[in-house]
C-alpha cells in the first residue's frame, strides 16, 4: 500500500516536471525590454493584438536595460526593446543586433515633495531645476542601475556640471533598484527623482509626491527595437521575430501604440519611419 | 495600519473570489517547488546517508560544503544557474532558460545541499543505533542506506520539509531563471516583488498573506500525515 | 520442555544447517578458534590474552559475572568487533567483516519498523532468497518460535519478550551454523525468558551450534552443556557443565556459582 503511494507520488513527479519542458513545444519569441516598460502596462495592452493577428505568442523578461542588453548579446533573447539610443548603437555595432528601429518615445518627468522646497517647479529646464536641487541639500534618490532611466539622469548631472557620485550616500541616494523600488524609498524619504511617465502614473504608492517639472526636450525618451543577430546566434526565431517588429512599425502596431493610456493620458509616442 | 487591513481584505477577496491569475499562479509555484523538493529529496537523502555511511576520502570536506551550501543565496543560484543555461553558456544549446524547467533545476540547486545535510543527521543518529544488527545481518552500506532511509522515514520528513519552505519562499532564483514572464514563469514570490515595485503595496501584502497560507496548509497536511502512519505503530 | 509457551509442538525436526538451497552443501565454519585475543580501549585492556575453541555440538555458554567481557568476546568472535591482538579464525582462515553463516542476536532486540514478517524476511532478501522459498523458510520460522498469531503485527509494537523472539527467528531464519546471543533474556520476566529459552532449545536441536553469555546462573545450569567462565577479561575456566557446575576449578568460578562474585 505505502509501495503505491511512493510509486504514484514519483509518478506525479515526474509528469509534472515532464510537463514543465513541453512548455517549449508553444509558439512563441522572447523579448528582453526594461521593467520600466512592463510596468507601464504597455505591454499587456499591445501584445494580444499582435498575438491575435499571427498566432505568434511574445513573453516578456524585464529586467533592467544593462541586463537586457547582457541578455541580448548572449543570445538569450530574439528581439531587444530599450530605450538606450547609446547603448543601442553599440550593440549594433559590435554585432549583436541587427535592424535597428525607432518605434516609440515617451519621456520622464521629474518628481519630488509635494511642498517642493528645492524651488525646482520653478526652474525654467530640468537643467535648472537639477541644480536647484543639488544647492539646497534635498535628497535625490538615483536608480543607480545603469538603466535608460539611470543614464538620462546622469546626462543632466553632466550638463549642469554637477558630480553627483561625489556626493553618494549624502543627498544622492544611489538606490540600485528599479523604477519602481526607486520610487518607493523616494516617496518614503521624501526625496526626488527623476521617472519615466508612464511608470509614474500607474505607481500605486505617490505618497506625498507629484510631479515637479516636466516637457523639456531632454527629458525625451525614444526607444528602439533591435533583431539579435541571427547570423551571430543561428537559434534566433528570426521569422516571427521580423514579423513582430514589422507590426510593431506598421500602422497597426503604431496605432495600439499611440491607443495606450494611462490615466486618460497617452504616454508613448509613435515615431517609425 | 490601513495597509495591513488593505492586505488582508485582498486576501480574502482573492481566495474567496477563487481569482483565476492567482489559482495560475499557485499552481505554478506549486509545481515548480514541489518538482525541486522532489528532486532535491531524491538526490539529497541518498547523499545524506552516503556521507552519514561511507568512508571515503575528502568525506569530511564535502560535509562541511554541504552544510556551507545551506545557506546559498537564491540570487547566486540562480545568476550561476542563468550562466549554465544561457545560449552561451555550456547548456545552452537544450534552450531551457525562462521556462518552468530552469526554476526547476534552480531551485533543485538551491534545495538539495538543505536536505543532504539535514538528513545526514537522521542518518548519523540512526547509524548509531542500527549499526550492529544490520552488521550483523549481511547488510552492506549501501543496502544500510536504503533500510535506513525507510526506518527513518518519519524523521526525513523535516529535512524535506525544510526543503520546500526554501523553495516557496526564495525569489532571487527563479526570478532570474525564469524570467517572470506573465503566464509562463511567474511564481508567487516573483508577483509579489513584481507588484511591490509597482507600488501596489496592499495586494503584494495579501499575495503573501495567501503565501503564508499555502506554506500553512502543505505542513498541516504532511504533519497530519505523518502523525496518522506514527500511530497505526509502523 | 517441547512445548513452547502457546501450547506447539517445537521439537520438530527441521532441515539442518547448510542445505537450504537444495543441492548446495555450504562448507562448515567450525571450529572457531580464537587465539591470543586481547581488546584494548585506550590504554585499558579489556580483554586479555583469550584462548578458546568453539567447536560444533555443545549449547555452550559464557558465563561470567558484569564487566567480565562476555558481550565483548561475542562481538569478536561474530566479526562486529576487530581484536588489538591475536585472531579469531573459522577453520584456520580469519575473516574479514561478519563472515556468513553465522549471526547473532543482541541484548536489545533491534525491530526494524516494520512488520514480524518483514523483520525476519530482511535478511532472507539480502541472501538473494526467492519469493517462494522465503514464504516457507519465514512459515517455519514462526512455527517453531510460536510468533505465528503475531506474523504480521507491527514489530515495534511487540512486547520485549515477543520482539527477542522475533529477533531469534530473524537470526536463524538464515540458518546459520552459529548463532550467538547476548544475554538474550536479560530484561524478561520469567514467562518470557522460558518462551526464549524453549525456541533456543529447538534451535539447537535443529542442529545449530549456540554460543550464548548469560550472567544468570540457573539459566545457565538449564540450558548449558559446556561453559566458558570469563571474569575480568580473562578466560578462567572451560569445561563441560557438569563438571563446572559441580567441581569448578578456580576460586572465582566457585564464589560466582555461591553467588558471591558480582564483578
Amino acid at each position: 500500500m505505502v509501495r503505491n503511494y511512493i510509486l504514484s507520488a514519483a509518478l506525479a513527479t515526474v509528469i509534472m516536471i515532464a510537463g514543465s519542458f513541453s512548455a517549449a513545444a508553444e509558439r512563441f519569441i522572447l523579448i528582453a525590454s526594461t521593467t520600466s516598460t512592463q510596468n507601464s502596462g504597455l505591454f499587456d495592452h499591445l501584445l494580444p493584438k499582435f498575438t491575435a493577428k499571427t498566432g505568434i505568442e511574445v513573453r516578456v523578461i524585464a529586467v533592467g536595460t544593462g541586463q537586457a542588453l547582457k541578455m541580448g548579446s548572449r543570445g538569450d533573447a530574439d528581439v531587444l526593446l530599450v530605450h538606450d539610443a547609446v547603448s543601442e548603437m553599440m550593440f549594433v555595432k559590435n554585432g549583436f543586433g541587427v535592424d535597428r528601429r525607432d518605434v516609440m518615445y515617451n519621456d520622464f518627468v521629474v518628481v519630488g515633495p509635494s511642498n517642493d522646497p528645492a524651488g525646482a517647479t520653478e526652474a525654467w529646464d530640468v537643467a535648472k531645476a537639477f541644480r536647484n536641487i543639488a544647492k539646497s541639500g534635498a535628497a535625490f534618490v538615483s536608480r543607480g542601475d545603469n538603466s535608460g532611466t539611470h543614464k538620462a539622469e546622469q546626462r543632466i548631472w553632466i550638463d549642469v556640471g554637477i558630480d553627483a557620485a561625489q556626493y553618494s550616500g549624502d543627498w544622492y541616494r544611489e538606490a540600485g533598484a528599479g523604477m519602481g523600488a526607486t520610487l518607493n524609498t523616494t516617496s518614503v524619504m521624501g526625496a526626488y527623482t527623476i521617472a519615466d511617465r508612464a511608470t509614474w502614473l500607474s505607481f500605486g504608492n505617490k505618497g506625498g509626491l507629484r510631479i515637479v517639472h516636466e516637457g523639456d526636450k531632454q527629458l525625451f525618451n525614444p526607444y528602439g527595437v533591435i533583431l539579435i543577430n541571427p547570423k551571430r546566434f543561428p537559434h534566433v526565431k528570426e521569422a516571427d521575430a521580423r514579423a513582430f517588429m514589422d507590426w510593431l512599425t506598421s500602422k497597426e502596431g503604431q496605432g495600439a501604440i499611440a491607443d495606450f493610456r494611462i490615466d486618460g493620458r497617452q504616454v508613448f509616442f509613435p515615431n517609425a519611419n | 495600519m490601513g495597509e495591513v487591513e488593505n492586505a488582508l481584505i485582498t486576501a480574502a477577496r482573492l481566495i474567496l473570489t477563487l481569482d483565476e491569475d492567482l489559482a495560475e499562479i499557485i499552481s505554478l509555484s506549486l509545481q515548480v517547488s514541489l518538482s525541486a523538493v522532489a528532486v532535491a529529496a531524491l538526490i539529497g537523502v541518498p547523499l545524506g546517508g552516503a556521507l552519514a555511511l561511507l568512508r571515503f576520502p575528502g568525506r569530511k570536506t564535502v560535509i562541511v560544503l554541504l552544510n556551507a551550501f545551506m545557506g546559498l543565496p537564491p540570487v547566486v543560484v540562480g545568476l550561476a544557474v542563468y550562466l549554465m543555461l544561457s545560449r552561451m553558456g555550456p547548456f545552452g544549446v537544450f534552450g531551457l532558460l525562462y521556462s518552468p524547467a530552469a526554476m526547476i533545476i534552480a531551485q533543485s540547486v538551491l534545495v538539495t545541499p538543505i536536505v543532504a545535510a539535514l538528513s545526514r543527521q537522521v542518518f548519523v543518529d540512526f547509524w548509531t543505533e542500527y549499526e550492529e544488527q544490520l552488521r550483523s545481518l549481511g547488510a552492506g552500506r549501501g543496502r544500510a542506506i536504503l533500510t535506513l532511509a525507510w526506518d527513518a522515514r518519519s524523521n526525513l520528513v523535516p529535512p524535506v520539509l525544510a526543503g520546500f519552505g526554501r523553495a516557496t519562499a526564495e525569489v532571487g532564483a527563479v526570478m532570474i531563471v525564469g524570467g517572470n514572464i506573465d503566464h509562463v514563469t511567474r511564481v508567487m514570490t516573483t508577483t509579489i516583488a513584481l507588484e511591490t515595485s509597482k507600488g501596489n503595496l496592499a495586494l503584494a501584502m495579501g499575495l503573501g498573506i495567501v503565501l503564508v497560507m499555502l506554506s500553512l496548509a502543505v505542513n498541516a497536511s504532511v504533519f497530519m500525515a505523518n502523525e496518522a502512519a506514527t500511530r497505526s505503530g509502523r | 520442555m517441547s512445548t513452547s509457551s502457546s501450547g506447539q509442538n517445537i521439537l520438530k525436526p527441521v532441515p539442518a544447517p547448510g542445505d537450504f538451497r537444495g543441492p548446495r552443501v555450504v562448507p562448515g565454519i567450525l571450529p572457531l578458534e580464537v587465539r591470543r585475543v586481547s581488546l584494548d580501549l585506550g590504554s585499558r585492556r579489556l580483554l586479555d590474552d583469550l584462548n578458546f575453541t568453539v567447536k560444533s555440538g555443545p549449547f555452550t555458554i559464557i558465563l561470567g559475572p558484569n564487566g567480565a567481557g562476555k558481550s565483548l568476546t561475542l562481538r569478536l568472535c561474530h566479526g562486529l568487533l576487530k581484536p588489538t591482538a591475536g585472531e579469531v579464525l573459522w577453520r584456520g582462515i580469519a575473516a574479514r567483516e561478519v563472515p556468513k553463516n553465522q549471526t547473532m542476536v543482541f541484548q536489545r532486540p533491534m525491530m526494524l519498523r516494520r512488520s514480524v514478517i518483514g523483520n525476519i524476511e530482511y535478511g532472507l532478501r539480502l541472501q538473494g532468497m526467492g519469493r517462494r522459498q522465503r514464504r516457507e523458510r519465514i512459515a517455519e520460522v514462526l512455527k517453531l518460535a510460536g510468533l505465528e498469531s503475531l506474523a504480521n503485527r507491527a514489530a515495534r509494537s511487540l512486547s520485549f519478550g515477543e520482539q527477542q523472539r522475533v529477533a531469534i527467528a530473524r537470526a536463524w531464519a538464515l540458518r546459520p551454523q552459529v548463532l550467538f546471543l547476548d544475554e538474550p533474556a536479560a530484561n524478561l520476566d520469567p514467562s518470557a525468558t522460558r518462551a526464549i529459552e524453549g525456541v533456543l532449545r529447538a534451535v539447537h536441536s535443529s542442529g545449530t551450534k549456540i554460543v550464548m553469555s548469560t550472567h544468570d546462573l540457573p539459566q545457565a545450569k538449564r540450558l548449558a552443556d559446556e561453559v566458558i567462565f570469563l571474569h575480568r577479561g580473562r578466560l578462567l575456566e572451560q569445561t563441560s557443565a557438569d563438571a563446572f557446575f559441580d567441581s569448578p576449578a578456580t576460586s572465582e568460578a566457585r564464589a560466582f556459582i555461591e553467588g558471591e562474585l558480582l564483578w
